[in-house]
């Protein structure tokens, strides 16, 4: 490689981040904070058409090397960060909102507090009016710090209240928290945007002040208005708080439809299986066991106990009364090339049957139905199974056996 | 200068000033009684150079600043180096004699000084920021942004955006501030005079003067002085007396924000010496220690290489000539003759050799480099040959380490000072604010480097590489024999390699593109490379310099067999 013995300002700084970053790719702090006090004078030179200033440069890894060197401290953060709020208007606020954050990591709640507090009043012409945004999440975060407080009011008061006493000044601050909480936290979930934190907060407080209207307003807005994207979190937090509230049916599943078109893999998909089958309407039924299938069709399942028996169950229970095998044949038309090799090998059979005997009786019975009695899953479990003498085993060959027909029709 | 009085005896207003500072009348030669004020020495560093004669009034100007004009500047700044020089080592004279007398011919020739007629349009001073309401109608008259496009401050492409935006923002009425009296005028196109005073001049003036003198020290060892800070260039600024204020364009002018090229400083020096008019300069003989034989008997310790080789560079030199009082002595102006680069015509000198002996393609010379090895392992008498592998580990060794130091000393160059400079006294707070913040950000990160110590400028010295025949670990080479890579014939010795080969068969033409070669590491075989790469270490050069040089000699050495053969091989027998 040709040397260069040429050199400038410019150049001598780019070599020099070369090398701090290397340091910090290689976790050598000292060598990168070194490093770090030669670019530092880049701060007095321009470089406005630079794609990243030297001031958004030393702040970002100046941070990191506090945030990991052995001799950095609170003290130290602290220190930097006034230097960083001093060299631009522009960043301020970025710079105040990842302060607090790094207080909060460590645990120093009430300077967190302070922080946001005195960043809310910081005005600055018309940046202040460019950093709207930012300030409205720096208010938003401190109406989180305020929702804490008040939570931990709320929980002296229910300790005094089981006591017998009666704390009126507790009482007095609680809703002096609540009141200003609401306030900062029904501002940001109104922007559109990503406020799981937030909105679960917001919800908490207006339920505890009985305000369900609201509640189920907020959450509708932010599970249903498209302006904010798409949030899967958003329909669970419905659910579970209609949920709560002793909401119909009706409107429980037609969340968790959502949800289900959304994630069909998520977790609630257990529960909302269970409501459907119990459903005394078809199409109902129907989509539960739609909902299952899909459920298994991810690899986070597969070893899912509680989902297989759901589908067992399902599918036991169509097999019996022996209508809607269409059902079963449908859901399977898509899933009979690949579900043998993704659940039903050999050596699924064999590791299910040694280390989870319940989960393997749950697929076998699936199995079974599906592929027929002679399918290598079944015939190892059940053989396995009646050989250890289990009783259920016993019987799932007998119901299998009696119902092997049926995978012909599937099948076919 | 102010001194408006008729001369008692021939009536004339025409004074000049005697060295003792007294007033003479220049057209009759009588001296007055009067002196100059006091004041007027301030910026004299040397009785024996006079200031600038015309107008200077010392008069403080708000804010306890006085008026100067910038090649005072520029004067300082060539003392400061010439005492630095003379602190290396380099004789009186060449602050006392040479450099002043260059400066004064400088002033002389731009008409700045020492002349009768003070050029009206170099004297015209710009109405200073906070005064004057209208611009004057000259119609060349550069607007404000015009100037700073105009800059041409080395290496400092960008201009100061924030500077730009102040000062448009500056109504059209007030003009654009320096601290200077003339500083502003630095960038109008239509100056008439070339040769600008620039920062990387002063180093031109400083190795003209050295060359005139002859004093052991080549460019590139000037140029390394200059980036290790024995020399002021970086920030000499700072050494300006309080007075003198220094801010606006002035930071165009003074700032040095790039380290001396070797080409520029060169070239410039080449124009100042046929600008100055001077006359052919003192003969480099073969006394002298620009001659290509001392500089080779220097580069050869310096590159561990043995003493033996010099007897062939020798010969080289001899052969083509390039030994010769003509060939090496500077003649400005002369545009026939191409100019001498001592350092890097004796490191190509010096390749060449290596490639005649070693042929350096990537075979030959480890061939003989385990000859040789045979031969030490079993006879230790007579003393070692030499060994081209035992030599590269160590050379490669010794070069990544410094090579690797260099690169880490670049990425750590620290370009400011102390002194703060502005641009306009709005600016201060801000960036004397921003200053604060850097101190204060140094000093907390400089404690997490965990007690590293400031790095300690080195030592100037001549030499960067050296090796000692005291050392046991058989590191130094310079004793060691050539025998193996040499035969007797006729009595004579020559080199056993037979063959060579060009680094190219045709030189470009230098006017045209710039260049006489063109080095393409991919194109020329590794151990080719590696003595490049040392040398071109050794001096802070482009390799490609001395690449072209190498081709030079080469076609000169082989000058008859290339005029010879109208068909080339790239393998020539010698």
């Amino acid at each position: 490689s040709s040397h260069e013995y040429k050199l400038n300002f410019k150049k001598s700084k780019e070599m020099c981040l070369s090398y701090i970053q290397d340091a910090m790719l290689q976790k050598q702090w000292k060598k990168a904070a070194e490093f770090l006090t030669f670019y530092i004078e880049s701060l007095e030179k321009d470089f406005s058409t630079e794609y990243m200033s030297p001031s958004e440069m030393i702040w970002r890894i100046g941070t990191e090397i506090l945030c990991h060197h052995s001799h950095s401290s609170m003290r130290e953060f602290n220190f930097f960060t006034e230097q960083m709020k001093s060299l631009g208007v522009k960043r301020y606020l970025k710079v105040c909102l990842e302060h607090t954050f790094h207080l909060l990591c460590n645990g120093l709640i009430d300077e967190a507090y302070q922080n946001l507090s005195l960043s809310e009043s910081w005005r600055f012409g018309e940046q202040t009016i460019i950093h709207d945004k930012e300030m409205k999440l720096i208010k938003a975060y401190r109406g989180l710090l305020d929702y804490y407080n008040w939570s931990k009011q709320k929980n002296i008061l229910l300790e005094h209240g089981q006591d017998g006493f009666e704390d009126l000044s507790v009482e007095q601050e609680m809703h002096g928290c609540f009141r200003k909480a609401a306030l900062n936290l029904r501002e940001i979930i109104t922007v559109p945007g990503v406020w799981d934190l937030f909105v679960k907060c917001y919800v908490d407080l207006l339920e505890f002040y009985g305000d369900h209207n609201e509640a189920r307003q907020v959450l509708n807005e932010y599970a249903y208005n498209s302006k904010f994207p798409a949030n899967p979190n958003a329909h669970v937090y419905l659910y579970q708080f209609l949920k709560r509230h002793g909401e119909s049916k009706k409107s429980l599943i037609s969340v968790l439809k959502i949800l289900h078109d959304v994630v069909p893999s998520h977790e609630l998909m257990i529960d909302f299986n269970i409501m459907l089958q119990k459903s005394k309407k078809r199409k109902r039924r129907r989509l539960g066991l739609e909902v299952i299938f899909a459920v298994l069709d991810y690899a986070g399942w597969k070893e899912n106990v509680k989902a297989w028996s759901c589908l067992a169950r399902q599918v036991k229970q169509i097999v019996i009364s022996e209508k809607h095998l269409d059902w079963i044949k449908q859901e399977w038309n898509s899933r009979k090339d690949w579900w043998p090799a993704f659940h039903f090998s050999r050596y699924s059979a064999k590791r299910n049957w040694q280390e989870n005997e319940s989960l393997s009786y749950e697929k076998a019975l699936v199995a079974g139905i599906l592929l027929g009695k002679d399918c290598k899953y079944f015939r190892y479990v059940s053989h396995q199974g009646c050989k250890a003498q289990v009783k259920r085993f016993r019987r799932l060959k007998k119901f299998v056996n009696k119902h092997n027909p049926v995978y012909l029709r599937i099948s076919g | 200068r102010d001194f408006n009085e008729r001369c008692a005896q021939c009536s004339e207003v025409n004074w000049g000033l005697t060295d003792g500072g007294g007033f003479y009348c220049r057209s009759c030669h009588n001296v007055t009684e009067r002196t100059t004020e006091a004041a007027s020495t301030d910026f004299v560093c040397n009785s024996r150079i006079q200031t600038v004669s015309k107008g200077l009034t010392k008069q403080e100007k708000a804010g306890g600043g006085c008026e100067w004009y910038v090649c005072e500047g520029f004067q300082l700044i060539l003392k400061k180096q010439a005492e630095a020089l003379e602190a290396l080592g380099v004789c009186p004279q060449m602050k006392d004699e040479v450099l002043c007398n260059f400066w004064r011919r400088y002033l002389q020739k731009t008409k700045q000084a020492y002349c009768n007629t003070s050029a009206g349009e170099t004297v015209k001073t710009l109405s200073v920021c906070d005064s004057s309401t209208d611009v004057d109608s000259e119609p060349e008259r550069p607007s404000p942004l015009q100037l700073l496009s105009l800059s041409e401050s080395e290496g400092d492409l960008q201009t100061d955006s924030s500077f730009a935006s102040s000062i448009s923002k500056v109504s059209e009425s007030t003009s654009v501030c320096s601290g200077s009296v003339d500083g502003s005028l630095y960038f109008m196109k239509n100056r008439k005079e070339k040769l600008r005073m620039t920062m990387p001049m002063t180093l031109s003036f400083c190795y003209m003067a050295l060359l005139w003198l002859r004093e052991p020290m080549t460019l590139s060892d000037l140029l390394r002085y200059v980036v290790e800070g024995h020399i002021p260039y970086l920030n000499v600024f700072q050494h300006f007396p309080e007075k003198m204020k220094l801010y606006g364009l002035d930071l165009k002018i003074f700032r040095v924000e790039s380290w001396p090229v070797y080409e520029e400083i060169y070239n410039k020096m080449l124009e100042l010496a046929a600008f100055l008019d001077l006359p052919r300069f003192p003969d480099i003989t073969d006394s002298c220690f620009l001659h290509p034989d001392m500089l080779c008997m220097k580069y050869l310790m310096e590159a561990n290489l043995p003493d033996e080789l010099h007897d062939w560079t020798c010969r080289v030199v001899k052969k083509i000539r390039i030994g010769e009082v003509d060939f090496l002595t500077l003649v400005p102006g002369n545009k026939s003759t191409r100019n001498v680069k001592y350092d890097v015509l004796a490191a190509a000198v010096i390749v060449v050799v290596l490639k005649l002996l070693f042929l350096l393609d990537d075979h030959y010379e480890w061939l003989l480099s385990d000859i040789a090895e045979g031969r030490n392992k079993n006879n230790k008498e007579g003393g070692l040959y030499f060994e081209f592998k035992k030599w590269y580990k160590v050379i490669k060794c010794s070069l990544d380490v410094k090579q690797k130091k260099l690169d880490e000393e670049r990425a750590k160059y620290l370009w400011r000072c102390e002194k703060v400079l502005f641009y306009s006294d709005k600016k201060k707070p801000k960036v004397l604010k921003r200053r604060q913040t850097v101190v204060n950000l140094q000093n907390q990160f400089g404690k997490l480097s965990g007690s590293v110590l400031p790095a300690e400028k080195p030592n100037p010295s001549s030499f960067q590489l050296r090796w000692s025949e005291e050392n046991t670990d058989g590191s130094c080479f310079h004793g060691h024999s050539l025998k193996g890579v040499l035969q007797e014939k006729r009595g004579l010795l020559t080199a056993k390699n037979p063959e060579y080969w060009l680094c190219t068969v045709k030189l470009c033409n230098e006017k045209k593109c710039g260049h006489l070669a063109h080095y393409r590491e991919v194109d020329f075989p590794q151990s080719y490379h590696f003595i490049i790469r040392l040398f071109s270490f050794l001096l802070r050069i482009q390799p490609s310099y001395i690449h072209d040089e190498v081709c030079v000699i080469e076609h000169k050495l082989f000058n008859k067999k290339l005029c010879k053969k109208p068909r080339y091989n790239t393998g020539l027998r010698k």
